[in-house]
């Protein structure tokens, strides 16, 4: 019984959770749309979002990029299919890597941050202190951060895929030789706008989830230091277990639109 | 001389932490224009009863009329025209500790859509030399001592002056001078600008120098309501226990 129990408690508390992400989301949405918008903080939220982000995003895109290509080609290799490794790398850098890594790697770089500092300011009651001075905590925080991160996600994704499909072709071409012509051929061939379209979508739903997930977590945090550091952690699991589930869904539905081959 | 409406009207309060209930029906009318000194041990509910007036806790029943309306129902949003007008000092200050001393003050008055610097300046010279602290405007709040914090969050409570301030021990932390200082600027602000303020506060010097009533909280109600006078000739022993500051068995 107490299995049951438990069970049942952990789906309710599961609804609970998605119920306050949803309604932070909804709320924000409002506030976007009646035009409550400090700018001033969306670009200094781009700048640490979106600017200070690219180096990480950068580095995972392009080494994921590298070592997979120098995997592909060592089976491919085997079947003389090597010019093959392009279109593979770079189909899988756009429709999945590059998303959900760019995704992750954001999660855990700018969710975590966000959370501890909305943790912080929470639990040190400088939030009351804002609600005290007539200024709505959604409108103050979380709504510059959403914009700043739906702006940035989508060249933080597609810099991680280009990224990946550049080191792919230094790697083959220039380390294991592949035929450089070819390479670029097939890429080419095999690739199409929808693939970066695919990237771009996912990126916008990733860009929804870490911001709202982490700002939900930093507004309900309480306990003090404690507090501020389990909601820090459970921004970083909660977001990329969404990114990857959401993502395998994303890829079935956008499937439909943009079938792949 | 006073109007006959209260400005606030509190009516049985109750509010629950826990188990534990720490307003069990207050109630509490505070006239326009007036400084109402709130006395009671610690932990006895008195920043939880501040929190209600500004809608920053909801009450589990009771109700908080400011101005002729209901404020307990109100949503956030609702809320913020009320807020506008009730002006809140917490206990430890709590500035905005990504900001400097200057733009922290200077917040209110950006919020409210004022852009001209120069305006912006004078205004923060002059909130900040009401509290003692010229000078100190490039600091952060991470460098400044408890009291020196407190004041900057005082300067920012005050910078465009709302018509209710609630303070929540406005001179706990400040050495003698400066909580004079303090009080003489509680004063000043009901003097000169009409500002009806409560004060929580366990300092007895500073409620003989501001209070036109004091209101004494104990086990969740209003135990004592009274002006200075009736203050000081009351002889009951909880009343005097606190007061005269001793620990008998009557208050643990």
């Amino acid at each position: 019984m107490a299995v049951v129990e438990f069970t049942v408690r952990l789906f309710v508390q599961f609804l609970a959770f998605l119920g306050q992400v949803a309604a932070l989301a909804g709320e924000t949405l409002l506030s976007i749309g009646a035009g409550r918008i400090r700018l001033r903080l969306v670009i200094q939220q781009i700048a640490e979002i979106g600017f200070r982000s690219q180096l990480v995003v950068i580095v995972t895109g392009g080494f994921t990029g590298a070592v997979f290509t120098a995997q592909a080609f060592f089976q491919f290799d085997v079947l003389n299919m090597e010019t093959a490794v392009g279109p593979v790398v770079a189909l899988s850098m756009f429709r999945e890597l590059g998303p959900v890594l760019a995704g992750v790697m954001v999660a855990g770089r700018v969710g975590a941050a966000m959370t501890a500092e909305i943790g912080t300011m929470k639990v040190t009651q400088q939030i009351d202190a804002l609600r005290a001075l007539a200024v709505n905590p959604v409108d103050y925080l979380v709504v510059p951060r959403a914009l700043a991160m739906f702006i940035s996600m989508p060249f933080l994704v597609v810099e991680c895929a280009g990224f990946g499909i550049l080191a792919s072709y230094y790697v083959g071409v220039e380390v294991l030789g592949i035929q450089g012509a070819y390479f670029f051929a097939n890429t080419q061939k095999f690739s199409e706008s929808s693939d970066i379209i695919m990237t771009l979508v996912k990126g916008f739903f990733f860009a929804g989830i870490v911001v709202f997930i982490s700002c939900r977590e930093g507004l309900e945090a309480k306990n003090g230091a404690v507090g501020v550091g389990r909601a820090t952690t459970a921004t970083v699991v909660n977001c990329s277990l969404a990114i990857l589930i959401v993502n395998f869904f994303l890829t079935m539905a956008l499937n439909i639109v943009f079938p792949a081959g | 001389m006073m109007k006959t409406e209260p400005l606030i009207q509190v009516r049985n309060l109750v509010q629950k932490i826990g188990a534990q209930e720490i307003l069990r029906s207050l109630s509490l009318d505070v006239m326009d224009g007036e400084t109402i000194v709130l006395l009671g041990k610690s932990g006895g509910g008195k920043s939880v009863f501040l929190r209600h007036l500004i809608g920053l806790m909801h009450p589990l029943s009771g109700s908080i009329i400011f101005e002729g309306h209901e404020i307990t129902t109100l949503t956030e949003r609702e809320l913020e025209p009320v807020r506008k007008k009730i002006g809140m000092l917490f206990q430890d200050g709590a500035l905005f500790d990504s900001m400097n001393v200057f733009d922290n003050v200077a917040f209110p008055l950006r919020e409210s859509g004022e852009r001209n610097p120069k305006i912006i300046r004078d205004k923060v010279a002059e909130s900040l030399g009401m509290v003692n602290m010229t000078g100190h405007e490039l600091k952060m709040p991470v460098n400044l001592s408890g009291g020196m914090r407190k004041r900057v969050a005082l300067a920012r409570a005050i910078i465009s002056p709302p018509d209710v301030i609630l303070y929540d021990e406005p001179t706990a932390g400040l050495d003698p001078i400066v909580s004079d200082s303090i009080n003489k600027l509680i004063r000043h602000l009901q003097r000169e600008l009409h500002v009806t303020s409560i004060v929580v506060t366990h300092d007895m010097v500073s409620c003989y120098h501001i209070a036109d009533r004091v209101a004494l909280l104990n086990e969740g109600r209003i135990y004592f309501l009274g002006n200075l006078q009736e203050l000081r000739e009351s002889t009951d022993p909880i009343i005097r226990d606190f007061v005269d500051g001793r620990s008998g068995e009557t208050i643990y």
